[in-house]
């Protein structure tokens, strides 16, 4: 069995007599998709913060590409290679698609620390950008200011930027949500191509792209993992036909 | 193709060089003393525009390094004049361009120092912890008599620049007016370089610039000291204007001035902080002749803009501000 690329191993959060994330242990191995379902308020977002390192967890460990990130900022974990997208999207509204591209691109070759060449001549930022703006369909839209982009843009352009940082690992928050049927349906193809270049953790509430990509489920109920496993595993687990699943399966 | 904002901004700075030489050549050299002066407060604005224009940084402490650049004019300026040896037995030094360097070094110092703790906070509260520095440097100033005091340093014959006589207004006018065209160019470089990008993103969304793995503390801190280093420079040339150094300078009400020049001009814009102090000392002029409540005047003007024109005097003109 590969080394899993993301580990989680006994992971614990409390906010204050709430345990949001109650010893979680899930792992995302080489060239799979990870979904990781739940009801809302079943701690999702608190897990994906810890994986981040917005939030930091009261005990256990979180180890990516073979370290010990539990300690880490959010920038030194993104630098590591870990991408994410958000669930409500977090651009820099004021640049233009490409420029926000541009910023991961530059982020990736090394140094922010650059004062005098100007970016929009750097033929090293630009057609990088261009290219990975081209891989998710945005190439038409690059000059567009991010607030002028639609909502669905947004998410093609987070998925552009996180390509852009060669990450080892996706972690792709509701990639789906507020995306049309014909939008879910081209992220959902798009998606099951991106498995091969790094594993995705995704957290999706729309069980159609669910079942469709995921390699293996995990269910979050009350901060707790209940279930684990095959598409078809999960689909004929009683406890998640509770707890979650209802007549979706 | 030029945009409406390059045609704008070429018309400012012509008109800041035009009308000092207009007024020298007519024989009333206190135009040309005015004009300085704007050029002087939009150098120490377009040092705090790098800060709180481009990275949002809202410093209400930039008083401090506008004044210790003064002092370092005033103390370096005394030290020669008296002989007295200054530190480590360097003397003082009566040559602009040394002072300059000083000032900067100096205030881009004290700017890292300040910033250090202030970038721990965000919002209101580095507001006021900016603010509280630049209480403790001007608290200081007055009580360390060796320099004046409450009193202030004067400079008794205007500081030295090869080659040029500083005491015509008209070249020391020009001598300001230089150095505030080639920090608009570093403005311009840094606003459109890599430390820019990453700066700008950091204003309009910190946690999209932690996510592509860049640690905004280091980039506003890096913004943090140029910016006070700029401020500096600025008030090392209004100390050789006014030939004296005082802790006005480092009063609270300069910090607020300064804010105020960037919202008047266009917070963020290139030639916002010029076209600010263009309109304050001429307001302060006009209405300062009309009325001593001057200031109360320029109280609604300053509402206004904020109330109905959040781009200042360049979004007026040259409508609403472009990033690539």
């Amino acid at each position: 069995m590969a080394e899993p690329v993301l580990e989680l191993s006994d992971l614990v959060k409390n906010f204050g007599a709430l345990r949001a994330t109650d010893h979680v242990s899930i792992d995302l191995k080489p060239g799979e998709i990870h979904a990781l379902i739940g009801p809302n308020g079943a701690g999702k977002s608190t897990l994906i913060h810890q994986i981040c390192g917005t939030v930091r967890q009261d005990s256990g460990t979180i180890r990516f590409a073979g370290q010990d990130i539990g300690h880490l900022g959010v920038a030194e974990r993104s630098r590591l290679g870990l991408g994410r997208t958000f669930q409500v999207s977090s651009l820099a509204p004021e640049f233009s698609a490409l420029r926000n591209v541009m910023l991961a691109v530059q982020a990736q070759q090394g140094t922010s620390f650059g004062f005098f060449k100007p970016v929009m001549r750097d033929a090293s930022l630009i057609d990088r950008s261009m290219a990975m703006l081209k891989r998710v369909g945005l190439q038409d839209r690059a000059r567009l200011a991010a607030a002028e982009l639609s909502h669905g843009e947004r998410r093609q352009l987070e998925i552009a930027i996180a390509l852009a940082l060669n990450s080892k690992a996706f972690l792709l928050d509701e990639p789906m949500a507020g995306m049309g049927p014909e939008g879910s349906k081209s992220l959902t193809g798009f998606l099951d191509t991106l498995r091969q270049e790094a594993p995705i953790l995704l957290v999706e509430h729309d069980m159609d792209a669910v079942f469709a990509l995921a390699d293996r489920i995990s269910v979050l109920v009350y901060g707790r993992i209940i279930a684990t496993g095959t598409v078809e595993e999960i689909r004929r687990d009683p406890a998640v036909r509770a707890a979650y699943l209802g007549d979706h399966a | 193709m030029l945009t409406r904002e390059t045609i704008v901004n070429i018309v400012l700075a012509a008109l800041l060089l035009a009308v000092p030489l207009a007024a020298n050549a007519s024989g009333q050299p206190f135009y040309v003393t005015i004009a300085t002066r704007v050029a002087i407060l939009a150098l120490a604005a377009t040092g705090l525009n790098l800060a709180l224009g481009l990275g949002g940084l809202v410093s209400f402490g930039h008083a401090a390094f506008f004044g210790i650049g003064g002092y370092a004019a005033g103390i370096l300026a005394s030290h020669s004049f008296s002989g007295e040896p200054l530190l480590f037995g360097l003397s003082g030094t009566k040559q602009m361009p040394l002072i300059w360097v000083v000032a900067m070094l100096v205030a881009g110092l004290v700017g890292l120092l300040i910033g250090t703790i202030s970038l721990r906070t965000s919002g209101v509260y580095f507001i006021m912890i900016t603010l509280a520095f630049a209480q403790m440097v001007y608290y200081f100033a007055i009580s360390w008599p060796a320099y004046g005091g409450e009193d202030g340093l004067s400079i008794l014959v205007r500081n030295q620049f090869a080659g040029v006589n500083t005491m015509k207004p008209v070249s020391f006018f020009l001598i300001c007016y230089v150095l505030l065209m080639l920090a608009l160019g570093l403005f311009v470089l840094v606003r459109g370089s890599r430390f820019g990008s990453a700066l700008q993103a950091a204003r309009q969304n910190e946690v999209r610039v932690a996510t592509v793995g860049i640690a905004p503390y280091r980039i506003r801190l890096t913004a943090f000291a140029i910016s006070a280093a700029m401020t500096g420079l600025a008030g090392a040339l209004y100390a050789d204007l006014n030939r004296f150094v005082s802790p006005s300078m480092l009063s609270w009400h300069m910090s607020g001035e300064l804010i105020v020049l960037i919202i008047l001009g266009g917070t963020g814009r290139l030639f916002g902080p010029l076209a600010g102090a263009a309109l304050f000392v001429i307001f302060e002029y006009l209405l300062g002749g009309l009325t001593e409540r001057w200031q109360f005047f320029l109280g609604l003007i300053l509402l206004a803009t904020v109330l109905f024109a959040r781009g200042g005097l360049l979004g007026l003109l040259a409508g609403k501000a472009r990033h690539g």
